[in-house]
């Protein structure tokens, strides 16, 4: 190595050229919207391969049928956009073109899963709820063979309604004077609480159910009845409250509680006038969640309240119905008209529970001090803004 | 040169003129009212203690006797004949492990992608929407999805599971006991299977899986993800460095509470199967059972001693979905990604 090799070299430092007005050496990917012709590729692309699923799988391949078409579009899809995206950039562009198709396609599987189901409940049950006697009648003295003119399900919205009713006058204010214990009073005993009482949200509802089967009507010689089925139901729904205000309250800023107290206000008072009016919407969120989730718990309700079909309005006296037991009754049942009454049932309940759900977002809107927008508008907005609240 | 510092303290005869300072006294006790809401409260939280634990209790009390009379056979044991003295939780847990395996294999990648994609790749317009919408999915009762794996897709899943047969059948967990090849495939054979339950049971655990790791994954930095964007990663790139890492825990966690779920579900399970009581890893295969349709099929019937060996087979269940919830949360608290999640 001679030296004036070595000074050339230290010489021949070169800096870096920047040219602003070169094009990238490769094509950078694209983050905002798409370009006419990116979506033209991906247009292309699925409906392409759409036409090449049909022609496989119909008249090919012996797989009739529209799941193996929707399954080989799929694979197909996937398969043309590795070519289409390898045609207009490098490995890197390809892989993020599969894995957006991917994650588009699991989350519209999802989402047809979702409608497949309320569609076929819908589709299945809407030929009773076109008799106004579906919703008042009960069961008794209709045969599984009568037309859909006679009986209805009368008796088991009112039996949900009475065993719900129970659950809830057990539960909110057990549910939400633990959670203003666990919060406000606070302990070595609340971390206790706090324990079980998350331990206990993963009680299955069915061993709820199993334990007051055991101890109200095996020991204590109650009757199968609304109130059993009502005590199953508090026992399953008590953690879930509990713990779903507690999450609540222990948001509410410590600052609001500290201006009350530093005002002279007792505890007792900070605690009815500052932090559970501050977690109002919350707290009524985790009780029609709670309630939602209990409505549609057919399980302990089987265990406890026995099958009626007809009307009982006394949750003491004897066998009740409810909308669960009913349809589950109805779905095992090998007569079709039960069957068909049981999924009007279920459209029933899958109502009720969105009714719930949409109120309880409702009530999840934080307030404000401008003017309430009228309830059409409420409703409207009621699927946006979800994210910022 | 050193500098000093100087005190200035106040002239004694300064002090001399305020009148006496007497600290105010602060109460470490509750006084009047207050004492009053905090043992109202305590009351309240103890009898919720009592209401939950008692239950937890009774169940680990009526296992005793059942656990003292079989012993560990209670456990492997697969037959459920009480009349001839022949108790044993093995198929049913085996049925319910099973049952569980599959609804986790259907719904985990399906939340994962589905929270991706509310999160990362869905318009800032209808994320909200869909947000809503997975919610919604976790209220629909279990009844509906039982009704809809059982009426709607049944009869094709058993095509399915026909499918798998033929072509998969080398492998022990998707082999029948039937002729794959028949010139007309006995339906019987394919229906009320573990996998037909299963993915009943995954529309169930699904959105509460996504719901999980759909929150941690919002709770990315923003200035991660743009750095990432920055150094020109396209956006796969992005979700595959930065969120994804930083949701694992929520990832792990979310399915485990998914697990939890699956495995304590009833309803859909016993609409679904035909119960049978025998352990076989053949998912495909018609019959299997699982503890909560056990408890639910035969609580009616049960006697005295019969009625315990249900409560313990129940407290096993409630042991197992306690573990994995308790795990869940643990990891999803440990995880940098879940500071600040309650779920």
């Amino acid at each position: 190595m001679t030296t004036t090799q070595t000074e050339q070299w230290t010489a021949s430092t070169q800096l870096p050229v920047i040219d602003p007005d070169a094009p990238p050496q490769f094509p950078r990917p694209g983050l905002g919207k798409a370009t006419s012709e990116e979506s033209f590729t991906l247009i292309g692309t699925w409906a392409g391969a759409l036409a090449m699923a049909w022609l496989i799988t119909q008249r090919l391949l012996p797989l009739g049928g529209w799941p193996w078409l929707l399954v080989s579009w799929l694979v197909i899809g996937i398969a043309f956009t590795v070519v289409t995206g390898s045609m207009a950039g490098r490995r890197v562009d390809v892989v993020d073109r599969v894995a957006a198709a991917v994650i588009t396609a699991g989350a519209l599987v999802v989402g047809g899963a979702l409608l497949s189901t309320i569609g076929f409940v819908i589709f299945r049950g809407w030929e009773p709820l076109l008799h106004l006697n579906f919703f008042i009648d009960d069961m008794s003295g209709v045969g599984p063979r009568d037309p859909f003119d006679r009986g209805g399900i009368g008796h088991a919205i009112v039996g949900s309604a009475i065993q719900l009713g129970i659950a809830i006058a057990v539960t909110l204010p057990l549910g939400i004077g633990t959670a203003v214990f666990m919060t406000e009073v606070g302990g070595r005993f609340a971390g206790v609480v706090r324990t079980i009482v998350e331990a206990m949200t993963a009680l299955p509802s069915i061993v709820a159910g199993l334990f007051i089967y055991t101890v109200l009507i095996v020991a204590v010689g109650f009757p199968r009845s609304g109130f059993a089925a009502a005590m199953a139901l508090s026992v399953m729904m008590l953690p879930i409250i509990a713990r779903a205000a507690d999450v609540v309250l222990r948001v509410v800023p410590g600052g609001l509680r500290e201006a009350s107290l530093a005002l002279g206000a007792s505890r007792w008072r900070t605690v009815w006038h500052v932090v559970l009016p501050t977690a109002r919407p919350g707290l009524a969120t985790a009780l029609i969640l709670g309630v939602a989730r209990g409505v549609g718990e057919t399980s302990p309700v089987l265990l406890t309240s026995g099958v009626a079909t007809f009307m009982v309005t006394n949750p003491t006296d004897g066998v009740m119905n409810s909308l669960p037991l009913y349809i589950f009754k109805g779905a095992r049942s090998p007569e079709s008209m039960d069957i068909e009454r049981a999924f009007a049932a279920a459209t029933v309940l899958l109502i009720l529970v969105l009714v719930l759900f949409v109120i309880a977002r409702l009530m999840a809107r934080q307030r404000t001090t401008a003017p309430r927008p009228s309830l059409i508008n409420r409703l409207r907005r009621l699927t946006q803004h979800q994210e910022t609240r | 040169m050193e500098m000093t510092f100087v005190t200035t303290l106040p002239a004694s005869s300064v002090l001399a003129d305020l009148p006496e300072v007497i600290p105010r006294k602060l109460a470490k006790r509750a006084t009047g009212g207050d004492r009053v809401f905090e043992l109202g409260a305590t009351a309240i939280g103890a009898v919720v203690l009592i209401i939950t634990g008692g239950i937890g209790a009774f169940l680990a009390w009526q296992s005793i006797p059942t656990l003292q009379r079989y012993g560990w056979s209670f456990f492997t044991e697969s037959a459920w004949q009480p009349e001839a003295d022949v108790l044993g939780i093995g198929a049913v847990l085996v049925g319910t492990l099973s049952v569980a395996a599959v609804a986790m294999v259907i719904a985990f990648p399906l939340a994962l992608l589905t929270a991706l994609f509310i999160s990362e790749y869905a318009p800032p317009r209808v994320k909200a929407t869909l947000v809503s919408l997975v919610d919604l999915m976790a209220a629909v009762p279990s009844i509906i999805y039982g009704m809809w794996g059982y009426f709607l897709v049944m009869p094709h899943a058993a095509a399915f599971a026909l499918w798998l047969h033929q072509n998969f059948g080398w492998l022990p967990i998707f082999q029948v006991g039937a002729d794959p090849d028949a010139a007309v495939w006995d339906v019987s054979r394919y229906v009320g299977s573990a996998f037909c339950a299963g993915i009943a049971v995954a529309m169930m655990v699904l959105p509460m899986s996504c719901a999980v790791m759909r929150q941690v994954f919002s709770q990315t930095p923003q200035g991660e993800k743009e750095a990432a964007l920055a150094l020109g990663s396209t956006r796969w790139g992005m979700v595959r460095t930065v969120v994804i890492p930083f949701g694992r825990g929520g990832i792990i966690g979310g399915t485990m509470l998914g697990l939890g779920r699956a495995l304590g579900e009833t309803i859909a399970v016993l609409l679904i199967i035909s119960p049978d009581f025998v352990i076989k890893p053949r998912v495909l295969e018609v019959g299997t059972n699982s503890v909560s349709a056990l408890i639910a099929g035969r609580f009616g019937d049960a006697s005295a001693a019969q009625l315990s060996a249900l409560l313990t087979a129940g407290f096993v269940l409630f042991m197992i979905t306690l573990v994995v919830n308790t795990l869940a949360a643990i990891i999803v608290n440990r995880s940098r990604s879940g500071a600040g999640t309650d779920a």
